[in-house]
């Protein structure tokens, strides 16, 4: 079958869009480097590369979930629950391995985002009520079950920190640790699954269109909670590679704002909110975009306040662009 | 009959809490200590009437806490540098209008969903507020300060409260006797049909975040008066407790349904919860747990008795 | 609609019946002998291990004096979160509160209130600066006007007294750590630092994420940096991380020169990894424990005894002595303590 004219050109767009997000990050790079030549040194880059691999593994669940027109702010505090009673675990066993950490991890994390899942696709409650709602219940929990105390650095194996300490690629300075390598592992296994699995073409197909998805015999309710058990188990493994990354985990801040960032960097990374248009390299371009801001604005000496700011603007700024992209390709297929 | 009205569950869920409440602490029942704390919710409840219009509406608003922190700091800054408060009042409550006209455009003109627009707007205002202020606190002039002191001339009753109990009234003649009113039920029942039936669907989309801003700004006045000081993390959350007064009353989460009773009504609910756990020495991580708990349940809840009460359905 | 109104109506007829438990509870609270001395501390937020302590503290000497303790605390360490405590635990009667208050004055009016009713009020580890008159005493953690000075000693000796050195401090805004940077920056005029350079000053919110990301920047910006003072224990525990990642400090496969020397103000259990595996040398911070208890005695003494705090009077516990009341009616909790490799294991807080 030949590809439509259209199909392809829209294609090309998107991917322009894409291009779009690459060439900001290298406006950035110059910008601040320009302002600030020390920024262009090994280390920022490292900065960089261990500020991202949190945001991808959310992002590849976030992108999904916003794929099929929902969302999930309760990312945040999954990521803080989890990484708290693996922190305990850990804690209370100290001759666990990391590999049963981290599945440890996964495990809480499928749990929490199925009853998001449930919330959502059984109970039908708008996505963005009921993970308000866990949002709270999540992060009320981990002070919970941690008895408010924090989870501290000799609490948690060596091997575990290793993990974000060290990688196998040292390239000029610059290394590639094992924490990016998963996060790049997940979202290599996220590309495959939306190209190759059943499961993963029905989630655009809902997305795009939900009305003819029901007629075409897509299981809605089953792929709506799959998309939220995904964003969970993703989720948790994020709050193992946070502990990984900081050494501590506070019931309190683990993972709090981390919603925001995520879902910043999936908008920005040409995902649609109108659901049924979302990419994964789109995604990891969102994320190299803002930890390249966050680091260029931490070594130009610029505040953190103003990093609320700019999530905000930077959504709404990808939001019009879309919606500026959408309606000029609206009136070239209109013009032919 | 009294029992199939919305506002029927909410009421008793009031009465309940004001039980559970009195035996969960002997120090409950103690009118003026209710009336004092209750003034504590003021903003929350400025904040759940123009919630309430959106969510009616159909659409969500999640900024109304940054618009309220952001209004409350902008006001601080000019009356110290000097404005009046008969100025510096009705330029706050413009303020808000604004910030909430932005929201509105953004939804109704340019068609994107509002749940992002107003995460997006939730930030930006904030993070303007932040970098505006930095950590810094800004204090009220004695002049504005200290409302929650005041009281309704020859009562008891703290001006606060009766701020908003005008505000709800004047809410509730604008949703239930007015055709504007009358216009954002049907745009929240069904859209299309609205705008088949000559509804200006666009304007009342856009008008219902305007008052929501605007309530907001005011509600910023308030805790700014109440407080003495302005910070820009003001309010962190409270939309959350917004959202779940408006849903407990009885609002369908879909829209089209909800009375400014119903919102009332839960807010004294939630307030009373609050109190109550607060004076039994609950401690702040289970409150969390349970009004993210309240808000879902809240939502199952009201899904369930519309399928029993012959209601909409899904969508 | 009318029903409504009807029902609205009664139910505000029995809220206003509420009147009379009210000055029941109230009465009963009163003055009897032999009642136990009921004291509430209120820290900044939950989930802070700083705080743990302290109340250990207060919990030992509660049940010393057989007094009726009760802590809680609010989610997020706002400003504001404390106000609706405080009124609640006006209304509860008790007879002591103590608090670490979030903000230093917008707490005021509720102060006021609390001390209207007779209840005494001692501020705990942070006090309300320029509103001191809102409150009955204070109890510190250790002289301010020392922890400065003696921060920049501890990273002179460790450094040599010589090289540039950072600062990491917590928001921008936080009282007690502006107070401590104010006098390292006026101690370093001594000569005996002329060779130690301050660099950069930089502020992690006492946020994990931004920590970390405002370290990283430092040792980017600054190749050579000797030393960083982290005087808030976040910010201290997100540098060692990052420190031990970028393997600059002394030993370290990327150490530059004599390596650089992480140091400041944590709890012990947060380092105890870092110092064990060299990353960082030494650190210092006070006794919190000793701030519950003093506060304890004090909040009774005052009650109870009529004890009117007064500058330059002594105040004496049986297990941690005399201290005396300094010129803004403040108690100091106790010396700093230097934490290292010989004695960081003996502790567990």
């Amino acid at each position: 079958m030949r590809p439509d004219p259209a199909t392809a050109k829209a294609g090309r767009v998107w991917a322009l869009r894409e291009f779009g997000t690459l060439a900001l990050v290298v406006v950035v790079f110059i910008a601040a480097g320009s302002r600030e030549p020390r920024f262009l040194q090994a280390s920022s880059l490292n900065s960089i590369l261990l500020w991202i691999p949190l945001l991808i593994v959310i992002g590849m669940g976030q992108m999904l979930v916003i794929v099929t027109r929902g969302i999930d702010v309760s990312v945040g505090s999954m990521v803080g629950l989890s990484g708290i009673l693996v922190g305990m675990l850990f804690r209370t066993h100290p001759g666990l391995g990391v590999l049963p950490g981290c599945l440890a991890g996964v495990g809480v994390g499928l749990l929490l985002g199925s009853l998001n899942g449930l919330l959502i696709a059984v109970a039908r409650i708008p996505p963005i009520i009921a993970t308000l709602g866990t949002l709270s219940a999540f992060r009320g929990l981990t002070f919970i079950v941690s008895g408010s105390k924090q989870i501290n650095s000799n609490d948690l194996p060596d091997a575990l920190t290793r993990l974000s300490l060290d990688g196998p690629v040292h390239v000029a300075g610059v290394t590639l640790s094992w924490i990016l390598f998963l996060a790049l592992l997940v979202a290599a296994a996220t590309a495959f699954a939306i190209r190759r699995t059943r499961s993963g073409r029905d989630v655009f197909a809902l997305g795009s269109n939900p009305d003819a998805a029901r007629l075409r015999g897509i299981p809605v309710t089953r792929t709506t909670y799959l998309v939220y058990a995904f964003t969970g188990a993703l989720s948790g493994l994020a709050g193992v590679m946070y502990a990984s990354r900081f050494g501590f985990v506070n019931p309190a801040t683990a993972g709090q704002g981390m919603e925001l960032s995520v879902i910043a960097a999936v908008v920005i990374g040409s995902t649609k909110v109108t659901g049924g248009s979302g990419s994964v390299l789109g995604v990891l371009l969102g994320c190299l975009l803002l930890g390249t801001i966050n680091v260029a604005l931490a070594v130009l000496g610029i505040d953190a306040t103003w990093q609320l700011l700019i999530y905000g603007l930077v959504i709404l700024l990808a939001l019009l662009v879309d919606k500026g992209v959408q309606g000029a390709m609206t009136r070239w297929q209109g013009a032919r | 009959m009294i029992l199939q009205r919305r506002e029927a569950i909410p009421t008793i869920l009031v009465v309940v809490a004001f039980i559970g409440g009195a035996i969960a602490s002997p120090y409950f029942l103690d009118f003026r200590y209710l009336l004092d704390a209750s003034s504590l919710y003021v903003e929350t409840g400025l904040l759940a009437l123009g919630m309430t219009l959106v969510i009616i509406c159909g659409q969500i608003d999640l900024s109304v806490s940054s618009t309220l922190a952001l209004v409350a700091c902008i006001v601080a800054k000019l009356l110290a540098a000097g404005w009046s408060a008969g100025l510096a009042t009705p330029f706050g409550l413009a303020l808000g209008a604004l910030l909430g006209l932005v929201n509105g455009l953004l939804v109704s003109k340019l068609r994107l969903p509002s749940f992002v627009v107003t995460l997006a707007t939730m930030a930006a205002y904030r993070g303007l507020a932040q970098v505006m202020m930095g950590a810094q606190s800004v204090r009220i002039p004695a002049s504005m300060s200290g409302i929650d002191s005041a009281r309704l001339p020859g009562t008891p009753i703290p001006l606060p409260l009766s701020i908003l109990i005008l505000a709800a009234a004047l809410t509730g003649l604008l949703l239930h006797r007015t055709v504007m009113g009358r216009w954002i039920y049907a745009v929240g029942t069904n859209e299309r049909a609205a705008l088949f039936s000559g509804v200006p669907t666009s304007r009342v989309t856009t008008t219902v975040f305007v008052v929501s801003g605007l309530l907001a700004g005011f509600a910023g006045l308030v805790l700014a008066s109440r407080l003495g000081v302005a910070r820009f993390d003001h309010a962190r959350g409270m939309e959350v407790d917004a959202i779940t007064a408006v849903v407990l009353g009885g609002a369908s989460i879909y829209g089209g349904r909800g009375s400014v009773l119903g919102t009332m009504l839960a807010l004294l609910l939630v307030a009373f919860l609050r109190i109550g756990m607060g004076l039994a020495n609950v401690t702040a991580e289970f409150q969390l747990a349970a009004v993210g708990a309240l808000l879902v349940i809240s939502v199952i809840v009201t899904n369930v008795v519309e399928r029993y009460s012959g209601g909409r359905g899904d969508p | 609609m009318k029903r409504n109104l009807l029902f609205v109506g009664l139910a505000i007829a029995c809220l206003a019946g509420c009147n009379r438990g009210g000055d029941r509870v109230a009465e009963g609270e009163g003055g009897s002998a032999g009642k136990k001395l009921r004291i509430v501390y209120i820290p900044k937020n939950t989930g802070n291990p700083y705080f743990e302590e302290v109340t250990k503290g207060f919990r030992d000497a509660a049940n010393e004096i057989h007094a009726d303790f009760t802590t809680t605390a609010p989610a997020t360490a706002e400003a504001t979160s404390q106000i609706p405590i405080i009124k609640e635990q006006i209304q509860r009667g008790v007879d002591v509160i103590a608090i670490s208050a979030n903000s230093p004055d917008a707490l005021n009016p509720v102060l006021d209130e609390a001390r209207a009713k007779g209840i005494v009020v001692i501020t705990v580890d942070a006090d309300l600066v320029g509103n001191e008159s809102h409150r009955d005493a204070a109890v510190l953690p250790a002289d301010f006007g020392e922890i400065g000075p003696s921060q920049v000693e501890l990273l002179g000796k460790l450094t040599g007294y010589e090289g540039d050195f950072a600062i990491l401090s917590a928001t921008t805004d936080a009282p007690n750590q502006n107070a401590w940077i104010a006098k390292m920056k006026e101690a370093r005029k001594d000569p005996k630092y002329s060779k130690m350079h301050l660099v950069d000053l930089v502020y992690g919110d006492d946020a994990p994420q931004k920590s970390t990301t405002v370290c990283e920047a430092l040792l980017t910006k600054h190749p050579g940096l000797r030393g960083i003072i982290s005087p808030t224990s976040v910010g201290l525990a997100a540098s060692a991380q990052v420190v031990e990642r970028a393997g600059v400090y002394p030993g370290g496969d990327h150490v530059v020169g004599k390596g650089l020397q992480l140091t400041g103000l944590s709890t012990p259990n947060q380092l105890k990894k870092f110092v064990n595996n060299g990353v960082v040398t030494a650190f210092q911070l006070w006794a919190p424990y000793n701030e519950g208890y003093l506060a304890v005695y004090l909040g009774q003494r005052i009650h109870e005894d009529g004890l009117k705090p007064a500058v330059g009077f002594f105040f004496e516990t049986a297990k941690l002595g005399k201290r005396k009341f300094s010129n803004k009616l403040e108690l100091i909790g106790g010396p700093l303590q230097t934490f290292d490799k010989s004695n960081v294991e003996k502790f567990s807080f």
